[in-house]
């Protein structure tokens, strides 16, 4: 570690020494050692599973460590439950955001230190703070709104106003960049920078490497487990952090030819949807994807991406417009018939739409096409036609398994990802609905994911791409459509926009100044 | 509580009374119908009102209660059972045996709910199942116990029956005798004040019932334990990062909830008639749910549709009254089993969420892991 001598400005408010958490098959904080300085960003970087939350799951009480301890202040403190680390003014903003939504902000904020007058809640009270809070450190929150229907942007205010309500001086941030626009998270920088000039201290976890080098003051990166470094962001780049987190060399940028587009593929005209609420979240919506092309789809989280991917696929029925694959009808028609018309389709939600958990790989394999032969001979499943098929894929496919009886849910993230992307590509299709391929997913997956969908793109097959990670959008896509509340604001080549222009439109500025 | 369902809720008591009326009124001049029928509705509401907190206050925590009826069952057994013990065996006073059936009954439904919450909070169990569970086994141990202690031979009361010490009296609350000087000398108007006066003439459990309603409602949306109530119900993992203890309060709102059902329990061998038979609750735990539902889980809410169910019971009580002057194309209000469905109809009609959806707490019924 580079440790500079430690000067008053640089006293140690937090430290991890010798962290040490079993959990059933894995080691997930082996011996670590960590520390925070006051009124620094230090940042947290690692993949998927490298052991960040954990750590902090272990700062803030929500588990205790087996072995180490933690030392806050200068004095070994023994958290084991939240109303510990509240205590010694640790605060936590959670990834997924912990509030509730049919509270107000205030009534958020205050649960579980609620000021009380004569046995009732004083919210006059508790508004007041908020304010006091809000104007201190610049997070603009109206105390009584509703959380629900506010934008993540705000809702991640209101945690961070939660835990200065609680006074607290040490702050976790974890992936808190995950939900936001570009121009959101820039203000969350602000916001981080404002509050470490007023002496709190930020522990920033991620796993995006420009954000760390953007912001932090320190940046340590952790891998299985481990602690692999602590270093300055002025004495590193990107590739070397890259390959830190990995354990070997990366490559960050997708490599692929100019696209040859030809006929088109996937027509949609005038889409509308409405979700299990009944409510309309995608309106008159449309595009067309033609073949050795890859169409982005960019946007925030929410705006209609689901649906619209939901009503393409046949999982939902569309209340207005047409959908054409190949200039066959099929608006409405059940997935078989679409899937049986070209489409392969890469679900959001692996485990729910992907892959029958508690199927063995086999069958998970042949999910598309069990009923046709050679997998089904008149009406009878053919169990060593399965065979075959699962074993050439998992060795075309690099699916790493014991054995292809194996239970889907018993793979990684990555694994089930590349049985879904293996089922789905090794057909005969026109089309690829991609929606959030790699989310969750280690470099190495998302690599040879990103690879597999631009030999797609090269063999003249159309590519529908929906992601939220708008560097997965740049990187892969031939054009980019921009969906914000149900519409396309925008389409554009990827050649002629910068990911400012589309963060802008992300955030709905489209509307406003077309 | 939107209007929607205030105002559904307003016209179905209004045609129900209606029909009294129109019945009735050749036998009793109107406004006595229309008060005697509010004094019933408010009473056969009563362990609908409470069965619906008792669901209030399990299902805001997270629980899903549909044990409430055999809460309710088995505290009415207890209650009675109680009440009995300590006239009989201890000599006590019968003022002082009924109110020990009281605590008895409450204390029984405090103990049952305290089974589903080790099942459902515990050990996780399906709800659903945990709640069936209370439910048959309040069937089949009070039949057990009421045929084993009353009519077996050697069994504590020698086979017969002992008298019970009596049901609770009814509170005489002077609100419309504060207007008897108004009347001055006119006897027209006397007679109608105490005509509206039977309205408040309630037993002790149908007034605290109502008090219940009110004080729940407070205790839900303005006081700590309301709010962290509500949080462990709606995102337990968001109340337990603040500190809040998820199982605790859980069990504790699930206990307070099988307290009402004991005192809903109560009301039916104490405060209505002085004896047990099996199975009298009759299905009035699963109404007291579909209350809560189209109450939107709120305690007033609740109250209002319990309020509804009291009216369709005081339908069939004054048909029976009235049998005698129903006029002959009406004929069909004298068939008793036609006029008893009402309230039955009414929870299917209600449950089918004609009046607009209701949302539960969106961790209703969801075992919280960490």
């Amino acid at each position: 570690m580079s440790e500079n001598t430690t000067t008053p400005q640089e006293e140690i408010v937090l430290e991890a020494r010798g962290i040490t958490k079993q959990f059933p098959g894995v080691l997930a904080s082996d011996n670590v050692n960590f520390d925070l300085r006051k009124g620094e960003i230090h940042a947290l970087l690692g993949e998927n599973g490298a052991g960040k939350s954990t750590l902090m799951n272990l700062i803030y009480g929500l588990h205790l460590p087996d072995k180490g301890e933690i030392i806050v202040n200068g004095k070994v403190a023994t958290i084991h439950s939240p109303n510990d680390s509240i205590a010694l003014g640790i605060g936590m903003v959670h990834q997924h955001f912990m509030l509730i939504p049919v509270f107000t902000v205030a009534e958020n904020v205050m649960l579980g230190d609620e000021t009380v007058k004569n046995g009732s809640l004083d919210r006059n009270a508790v508004t007041a703070r908020i304010n006091e809070i809000s104007k201190q450190y610049g997070l603009d929150v109206d105390p009584n709104a509703l959380v629900g229907p506010l934008p993540v942007g705000i809702q991640q205010r209101v945690e961070i106003v939660k835990t200065l309500y609680r006074h607290a001086k040490i702050v976790i941030l974890d992936e808190p960049t995950a939900v936001l626009t570009p121009q959101e998270a820039e203000d969350l920088f602000r916001i981080m920078r404002d509050l470490t000039a007023r002496g709190v201290s930020i522990i920033f976890i991620t796993h995006k490497l420009k954000e760390v080098l953007a912001v932090a003051d320190r940046i340590t990166v952790m891998r299985a487990g481990r602690v692999i470094n602590t270093v300055k962001p002025s004495e590193t780049d990107s590739a070397q952090l890259a390959n830190m987190m990995v354990g070997r060399q990366v490559i960050l940028t997708v490599d692929k030819k100019d696209h040859q587009a030809a006929e088109e593929i996937l027509k949609v005209e005038g889409l509308t949807v409405r979700d299990q609420r009944d409510l309309e979240t995608v309106h008159n919506v449309s595009f067309s994807v033609r073949g050795g092309e890859v169409l982005g789809i960019a946007g925030v989280q929410g705006n209609g991406q689901t649906e619209l991917s939901e009503a393409l696929t046949g999982l939902r029925s569309p209340t207005g417009g047409k959908v054409t694959i190949d200039g066959n009808d099929l608006t409405g028609k059940p997935p078989r018939k679409i899937t049986e018309a070209g489409l392969a389709h890469i679900p959001e939600d692996r485990q729910r739409h992907g892959l029958v958990l508690s199927y063995s790989i086999i069958d998970n394999m042949a999910l598309c096409d069990y009923y046709h032969p050679p997998f089904s001979q008149r009406g009878v499943i053919q169990p060593k036609a399965l065979d075959e098929n699962a074993r050439k894929l998992i060795d075309a496919y690099d699916v790493r398994t014991p054995s292809p009886f194996v239970s889907a849910g018993k793979l990684s993230g990555g694994n089930q990802q590349k049985v879904i992307v293996a089922r789905e590509l090794s057909r005969p299709v026109k089309l690829v609905i991609a929606n959030q391929p790699t989310r969750g997913l280690d470099v190495g997956s998302i690599e040879y994911i990103h690879s597999e969908i631009i030999k797609m793109r090269d063999r003249g097959v159309a590519v529908l791409l929906i992601s939220a990670e708008l560097d997965e959008i740049m990187a892969l896509s031939d054009r980019i459509a921009v969906m914000y509340r149900g519409q396309i604001v925008a389409v554009v080549d990827v050649k002629d926009t910068t990911r400012e222009q589309l963060g802008l439109w992300m955030a709905g500025a489209h509307a406003e100044t077309a | 509580m939107d209007w929607k369902r205030f105002s559904f809720i307003g016209l179905i008591i209004v045609v129900l009374f209606g029909v009294v009326v129109m019945v009735g009124q050749v036998k009793q001049p109107p406004l006595l119908i229309i008060t005697s029928m509010l004094a019933t509705t408010i009473a056969v509401a009563t362990p609908l009102t409470l069965g619906a907190l008792s669901g209030v206050f399990c299902e805001r925590a997270g629980v899903v209660n549909i044990g409430i009826e055999g809460m309710m069952l088995t505290a009415a057994f207890f209650g009675w059972l109680g009440g009995i013990y300590m006239f009989h065996l201890f000599g006590l006073p019968a003022g002082v045996s009924i109110a020990f059936g009281v605590f008895f009954a409450i204390l029984t439904g405090g103990l049952m709910a305290l089974l589903h919450a080790v099942l459902s909070i515990t050990f996780k169990v399906d709800q659903i199942i945990g709640g069936t569970v209370i439910n048959i086994l309040a069937v089949g141990l009070t039949g057990f116990l009421n045929r084993q202690l009353f009519f077996g031979k050697g069994s504590v009361f020698g086979g017969t029956v002992p008298g019970s010490p009596g049901v609770l009296p009814t509170i005489h609350v002077p609100i419309t005798e504060l207007f008897n000087s108004v009347c001055g000398a006119s006897a027209n108007c006397l007679q109608n004040v105490q005509a509206i006066n039977r309205v408040f003439d309630q037993k002790p459990i149908a007034i605290s019932a109502i008090l219940l309603v009110f004080i729940s409602h407070y205790v839900l949306f303005n006081t700590r334990w309301g709010l962290r109530t509500r949080a462990v119900g709606e995102h337990p993992k968001a109340a337990d990062t603040v500190g809040i203890n998820v199982v605790k309060m859980r069990y504790a709102n699930v206990i307070i909830g099988g307290m009402f059902a004991g005192l809903a329990g109560a009301y039916f061998t104490i405060e209505s008639v002085p004896s047990f038979e099996p199975l009298l609750t009759n299905g009035r735990g699963f109404i007291s749910l579909a209350a809560m539902i189209f109450g939107n889980w709120t305690p007033i809410g609740a109250w209002a549709a319990a309020l509804v169910f009291g009216a369709s019971q005081a339908l069939l009580i004054n048909m029976q009254i009235f049998r005698d002057v129903i006029p002959p194309q009406w004929s069909f209000l004298q068939e008793s089993y036609i006029v008893g469905l009402t309230p039955y109809i009414l929870t299917m009609f209600i449950l089918t969420g004609i009046i607009g959806k209701t949302t539960p707490p969106a961790a209703d019924g969801v075992p919280y892991e960490k």
